[in-house]
């Protein structure tokens, strides 16, 4: 039996400055809170195509499992976690400046 | 030091000119990431978890203090203000903008320095013994040797796709601090009956199949080294597995076609292409050596080092750790320890680099030294001098004296910035450098190399510490597997697996139960670690890993 489709987000790299963005239901965020959660597989994968087709601004879109708490997408991996806060050696990089302009 | 000539500074200006337009053609979206993809990754440009990160070729680790001054420049201007040394004697930049890269790679132009074949499956950045022409026990020094093979490895034009990635280390002295048995190709500066020649080591390398390096040849005459580098590169060029990038290294073609074969292989390729090497590289090679002349070392007064020494322990403590013995009367070699308990090892500021450059220039005769334990060198100071150098270091918490201490420790990157981790690296490193430190043991302890990585690919070379540490992914936790017995010097050795692996919380007690075992079974604080674990094997430092199989053994066989 396959696995349930568990809730996911779009995620990338931008081209310009290279940081973690996720998509949004209008475009890109860097705050993984803002993200658009995916619960539909058919729907995750048609976003993921819609963000690949946008080498322009992004690179190396893929799509990351998040779960939910009290509706805002946390991440279920380390590797995600370090990638929505920054590095752990000390205070830098994204968690200092989450930036809130939208792309 | 080599000073690029004309012909060097064309061509990297050309090279930096169209890079600069294949950028533009990738914002502008003539490129895609596919095709952009390769030639970032030829200038050194990665993208990590977080941002591009930029690794500059600092060759066989020698830098003046024009150079470093600019690296703390461009840090400051193009990055987050500081830099990260790594274990093959780059500088790693985690921060910088795709637009900026460009006059990034102009700004080390300007100062002799790239960023080419820092990546790719071509031959890497030359690195060398970092006490190269101060070190007391050395035949010859090996940078001038290092340079010639970095001239014709850059831009090679048959070896710029081989099949793997390809590390070449150079050392001049019987003790090995270049890690020669773990690359691809290691050379060692040998003398006979008066001449100099090499030692020709290859198919080492770390990874997930670690292998110590096996002797091709015992004694290649000078004349003959370029030729042989080329013949070896180019069988395993044809020979090397494309089919399997887990086997692609030489280290996995000398091992499946045997050290023999690969011997007749070279030697025919060589017989081959041997008189096409008609002595421009000597005449190259000797020009280079003059640029390498020592410097005028001075004769001084030694008083000012020894009175702080007798007076000042803080002073003592740290000359007792991180100087090391100059070849010239008077002088000493200065380790900067760039591991503060609790920081980033290798990490240094634009001010702590520009303090380093300024002291270079102004007691250590203009010249620094990266080293691949991710440390600063001084090759060349008086001892007169080391007072003063110490109190300035120490103002800028430069002045940890821990040099080959347990604090010391090699750590990659690991997932707080590289995509390929499976875990972190150096938040284990704090850990256990600030535990040490609370401990007020290191000095008690002696002697210990720790070395960490975040992936099996060992950038961290784990698997020559004597203590190891590999981070992986254990279903989806962050899991540390510890290795016993590694050396990366002359003695080159394999660590062995202790055992299942730690958490992250157990893995600082893992490594102090294992420390304080050894406190108790040394015979005499002389024996170090790695001689202790020698001479008594696994069993109990594995009894000290692992207590709580050790009782549940003991009370099945009761």
């Amino acid at each position: 039996m396959p696995k349930p489709f568990t809730p996911k987000v779009v995620t990338a790299n931008a081209l310009l400055e290279g940081d973690v963005i996720y998509m949004t239901a209008s475009g890109w965020t860097r705050d993984l809170a803002e993200a658009e959660v995916l619960t539909d597989e058919a729907d995750a994968d048609l976003r993921l195509i819609e963000a690949q087709s946008q080498p322009g601004s992004i690179v190396g879109a893929y799509l990351a499992d998040v779960t939910l708490q009290d509706g805002v997408p946390h991440p279920t991996h380390f590797r995600e976690d370090f990638r929505a806060t920054g590095p752990s050696n000390y205070a830098h990089g994204k968690q200092e400046t989450v930036k809130e302009e939208h792309f | 030091m080599y000073h690029y000539t004309e012909f060097d500074a064309d061509f990297l200006s050309e090279r930096n000119a169209q890079f600069r337009a294949q950028v533009e053609r990738r914002i502008d979206g003539s490129l895609t990431e596919d095709e952009f993809k390769p030639l970032r990754l030829m200038n050194g440009l990665y993208l990590q978890l977080h941002a591009y990160m930029l690794r500059v070729a600092i060759p066989y680790g020698t830098l003046n203090s024009r150079q470093m001054d600019q690296l703390a420049m461009i840090a400051e201007k193009w990055d987050k203000g500081y830099g990260h040394f790594t274990t093959r004697q780059n500088i790693q930049y985690n921060w910088p903008e795709l637009r900026d890269v460009p006059d990034m790679l102009d700004a080390l132009a300007a100062v002799n320095m790239h960023a080419i074949q820092t990546s790719g499956n071509t031959i890497r950045n030359v690195t060398a013994d970092h006490f190269a022409g101060a070190a007391a026990d050395e035949v010859a020094d090996p940078r001038p040797v290092a340079e010639l093979i970095r001239q014709w490895s850059t831009d090679h034009p048959e070896f710029q796709f081989l099949p793997r990635k390809f590390k070449v280390a150079v050392t001049g002295a019987q003790a090995d601090r270049a890690v020669i048995k773990a690359h691809d190709i290691g050379l060692r500066i040998v003398e006979r009956d008066g001449a100099i020649g090499y030692e020709v080591i290859v198919g080492g390398g770390l990874g997930r199949t670690p292998m110590i390096g096996k002797v091709l040849y015992d004694f290649v005459a000078e004349e003959d080294l370029l030729p042989t580098l080329e013949a070896i590169v180019s069988v395993y060029n044809l020979l090397g597995r494309r089919d399997n990038k887990y086997k692609a290294r030489i280290k996995i073609t000398v091992h499946e076609n045997g050290i023999e074969d690969i011997r007749a292989r070279v030697d025919a390729r060589y017989a081959l292409i041997r008189p096409q090497f008609g002595g421009v590289d000597q005449q190259m090679l000797a020009r280079i050596k003059a640029d390498f002349a020592a410097p005028q070392f001075r004769v001084a007064d030694e008083a000012p080092y020894r009175n702080a020494y007798q007076n000042d322990p803080l002073f003592r403590s740290w000359a007792d750790t991180n100087l090391s013995a100059h070849r010239a009367p008077g002088y000493a070699i200065v380790s900067i320890s760039l591991k503060a308990h609790g920081k980033t090892p290798g990490d240094a500021s634009a001010r702590q680099m520009r303090l380093m450059a300024a002291l270079a220039k102004r007691y250590g005769h203009d010249e620094l030294r990266i080293s691949h334990e991710q440390n600063v060198i001084l090759p060349h100071v008086h001892k007169s001098d080391l007072p003063s150098v110490f109190a300035a270091l120490r103002a800028e918490g430069l002045g940890t004296a821990n040099i080959g201490l347990i604090s010391d420790i090699i750590a990659c990157p690991g997932m707080d910035y590289c995509a390929l981790a499976t875990a972190r690296s150096i938040p284990i490193a704090q850990e256990i450098a600030t535990r040490f430190d609370e401990l007020k043991l290191e000095h008690e302890v002696g002697p210990l190399k720790i070395k960490i990585s975040g992936c099996i690919n060992a950038c961290g070379h784990h698997h020559v510490g004597h203590i190891g540490i590999l981070g992986l992914d254990r279903a989806g936790v962050e899991n540390y597997q510890i290795t016993l017995g590694g050396d990366g010097t002359e003695d080159a050795t394999i660590g062995t697996r202790a055992g299942p692996g730690f958490s992250a919380d157990e893995i600082i007690p893992a490594v102090e139960r294992l420390v304080l075992a050894y406190l108790d079974l040394r015979t005499e604080p002389a024996e170090t670690f790695l001689q202790t674990y020698r001479r008594l094997g696994m069993a109990p430092f594995k009894a000290a890993l692992y207590p709580e199989a050790e009782s549940k053994e003991r009370a099945d066989a009761a």
